[in-house]
């Protein structure tokens, strides 16, 4: 059984430096800190083109202590892939350039490289079993281009390609359920988590990195410029998200689901959330009642059928 | 050194010699006519005859993506591709280069959709010739073996440190089975050798960590890109070197591009590929009757050998450039292009006409070849022609 304490995790080193490029109240960098507080140091990490890519490395600067790839946009799974049989054939041959029973092989990605345009180089590496970690920071929408719609953007929130305006209300869907997309991987180990529960967090990536065979992690990652907040209130929101059910936080060991944050039964309402977001102000005037009732009921549905798989219901 | 004839098809011949450079990785996806290739590696793999590991990943464009985490590790890493799968890798095929890992790959040369169409021409690595690999071009099943034996020299030469591209026709070369000598597994892994893994960065080093592939902005991106200019500007005299030492190994001499008959010649072709091989025979039935024609088959079109080039072509009285690919909108074919610019200098330069042929795989036959021969011919005698010209097409 995985065990991650304060205690021992105040000690380890952080192998993200500070001075990156990152945004003032980015809860990005925070999810990086702590993925890789609980990884080490023996970690190969690669990155998605996308903000966390963008802000940690610009020549000849890396925030970066361990070794790190970016190759392009929707290809992080199959770039870490090969680096990973690469090691595998290189362990065998002994050819390594320094020896090592285990390292860990971390590829990340926003939901614009995860949920859409990598979909498939992820789908494929999932597939194919790599001994790899897959971490999507969801910040629900193209951040590093300018906050455009994408397949993680929540139903009727303001982006710069679905804007709201006089006859749209900003995007017309829900979001596609990718967590799930990734358990019908049939994969050893998948989850969902939020910055805030840092136990919970870290215990998914502990639990992770020791299958043996390919993991994926689900991070939702408020986003102060996209979303429009407060920069102080980024770790909040990650809390509210989880209290609104809109980001249940769960795993799935080998199929099998499991809450690992159990909700009070009288859950925040979705307004308490949306209305801490400049993304979501439009839903507030008068006329657009029914669009906040319609997050609800999603939100409320896609708890019920969670609550069921998990033994809950 | 004793070498072994056999009877292998062009996909069978490089796999052959790809497994006898015992690559770490390789990264594979499907597509016609490239696909035997890997089948046949694949067959080495199974069989324990090549410890390799392979990747059977999901797309070309994960293919090289793979291929690229994998080389940035220092492993011996190739994958093989046609038409449509090296456009859909295009992305990455930039990527490799700027990364300056030397990987290998056969591109089994096919047209681009649409529409769709599996036959031989060369619209597919033309499409590439920008993006930093070298590129390297085979007339037959022989040529394509030693070439990819030799790739690996190249590309992991520690001045060099590119990715190699090695070109054969789809069909023409990738399925045809012709007699070839192939070196004993032994002397061929003496000539290639060990990849040197203390050569270099590698991401594995957990010893002394790099980043790989940061952003790069105004402020380095130029500097970075000359640095590919000028390894490519290297890069031909280590193939020289190598195709030396292959030389001396195996007496099969190579050098930037072949001069077949061309001593004395007025007339000269200019091709790639497989079509070098139905020009030789033409040209030996004209010389019989006396007509003055030769051929210059060009193996490295990357880096461009313009100074050789432009040196070799400056005797000739008329230049036909052939090329398998057409540049839409644009004026002739690439390598007429290419061959013309590098001509331009001379002072007194031949006559260049552009051929445009074989789109799609179209059969490209003697009478072809002679029909060009008599239009050289003809613009010898004075006689105006359009500069850029179709071969072989309906009209």
């Amino acid at each position: 059984m995985a065990v991650v304490n304060l205690q021992t995790l105040s000690k380890n080193e952080d192998l993200l430096t500070g001075g990156h490029r990152a945004c003032a109240g980015c809860t990005g960098s925070n999810i990086l800190r702590q993925i890789m507080l609980t990884a080490g140091r023996d970690t190969v990490v690669g990155g998605a083109t996308g903000c966390m890519e963008v802000v940690t490395t610009i020549f000849p600067y890396t925030a970066w202590k361990t070794p790190f790839i970016h190759t392009a946009f929707e290809n992080c799974a199959a770039t870490i892939s090969g680096a990973e049989t690469a090691y595998r054939a290189l362990k065998k041959s002994g050819e390594l350039p320094v020896p090592r029973e285990r390292i860990n092989f971390i590829a990340f990605g926003g939901d614009g490289g995860t949920y859409d345009i990598g979909l498939q180089s992820l789908s494929g590496a999932m597939e194919r079993g790599h001994n790899m970690l897959y971490v999507c920071y969801d910040n629900e929408a193209y951040m590093n281009t300018g906050i455009q719609r994408s397949g993680a953007t929540p139903f009727g929130a303001h982006t710069s390609t679905a804007p709201a305006g006089k006859v749209k209300q900003g995007k017309d869907r829900h979001r596609k359920d990718l967590t799930k997309i990734m358990v019908a991987h049939n994969i050893p180990y998948v989850a969902q988590t939020t910055p805030f529960h840092w136990k919970d967090l870290q215990m998914k990536v502990r639990k992770a990195l020791d299958v043996d065979g390919p993991a994926f992690i689900n991070i939702l990652m408020p986003c102060t410029v996209g979303w429009g907040f407060d920069p102080a209130l980024g770790i909040e929101l990650s809390k509210m998200a989880t209290d609104c059910n809109f980001w249940p936080l769960f795993e799935v060991e080998n199929g099998e689901y499991k809450l690992t944050y159990k909700p009070k039964a009288d859950r925040t309402p979705i307004e308490e959330w949306l209305k801490q977001q400049v993304r979501f102000k439009h839903l507030f005037k008068p006329g657009n009642e029914h669009l906040i009732v319609e997050i609800q009921r999603w939100v409320d549905d896609e708890q019920r059928k969670l609550l069921k798989l998990c033994g809950e219901a | 050194m004793k070498q072994i004839y056999v009877g292998l098809t062009g996909n069978e011949a490089v796999a052959t010699a790809f497994k006898q450079a015992r690559p770490h990785v390789a990264p594979a996806f499907p597509i016609t006519p490239q696909t035997e290739m890997m089948h046949k590696f694949a067959d080495f793999v199974a069989d324990g005859v090549v410890d390799t590991e392979m990747i059977l990943v999901e797309s070309e464009h994960s293919a090289m993506s793979a291929a690229i985490g994998s080389a940035a590790t220092g492993a011996r890493t190739f994958t093989a591709t046609s038409s449509a799968g090296f456009a859909l890798m295009w992305e990455v095929v930039y990527i490799a280069a700027s990364l300056r890992l030397p990987i290998c790959m056969p591109v089994v040369n096919r047209a681009l959709s649409g529409n769709i169409n599996i036959h031989n021409d060369h619209s597919d690595a033309m499409g590439g010739r920008d993006a930093g690999w070298i590129q390297l071009w085979c007339e037959n099943t022989q040529e394509a073996y030693d070439h990819a034996l030799m790739c690996w020299r190249i590309a992991e030469h520690k001045d060099v440190r590119l990715p190699v591209m090695i070109n054969y026709d789809g069909f023409i070369i990738s399925h045809t089975a012709e007699s070839l000598h192939i070196l004993p597994d032994e002397d061929a892994w003496k000539f290639v050798g060990p990849k040197d893994l203390k050569a270099g960065y590698s991401l594995l080093d957990m010893d002394r960590p790099i980043t790989v592939g940061p952003l790069d902005l105004t402020d380095y991106y130029f500097e970075h890109k000359v640095s590919q200019i000028e390894a490519l500007k290297r890069a031909p005299k280590y193939i020289a070197e190598v195709y030396k030492e292959f030389g001396q190994l195996t007496g099969r001499h190579y050098s930037f591009f072949e001069e077949y008959r061309t001593d004395d010649a007025d007339l000269v072709i200019v091709a790639l590929g497989s079509t070098a091989g139905t020009a030789k025979d033409v040209i030996d039935a004209q010389r019989e009757k006396g007509v003055k024609v030769g051929l210059l088959k060009i193996h490295m079109f990357r880096p461009f050998p313009a100074a050789e080039l432009a040196k070799a072509l400056s005797k000739a009285k008329v230049v036909g450039v052939m090329d398998k690919s057409a540049s839409f909108g644009g004026w002739g074919g690439p390598l007429f292009n290419e061959i013309r610019s590098a001509l331009y200098d001379l002072p007194a330069r031949p006559k260049i006409h552009n051929w445009i042929y074989g789109l799609g795989g179209r059969d490209t036959d003697t009478k072809q070849i002679v029909s060009l021969i008599e239009q050289l011919q003809a613009i010898a005698k004075g006689r105006e022609a359009e500069t850029v010209n179709l071969l072989g097409v309906r009209l």
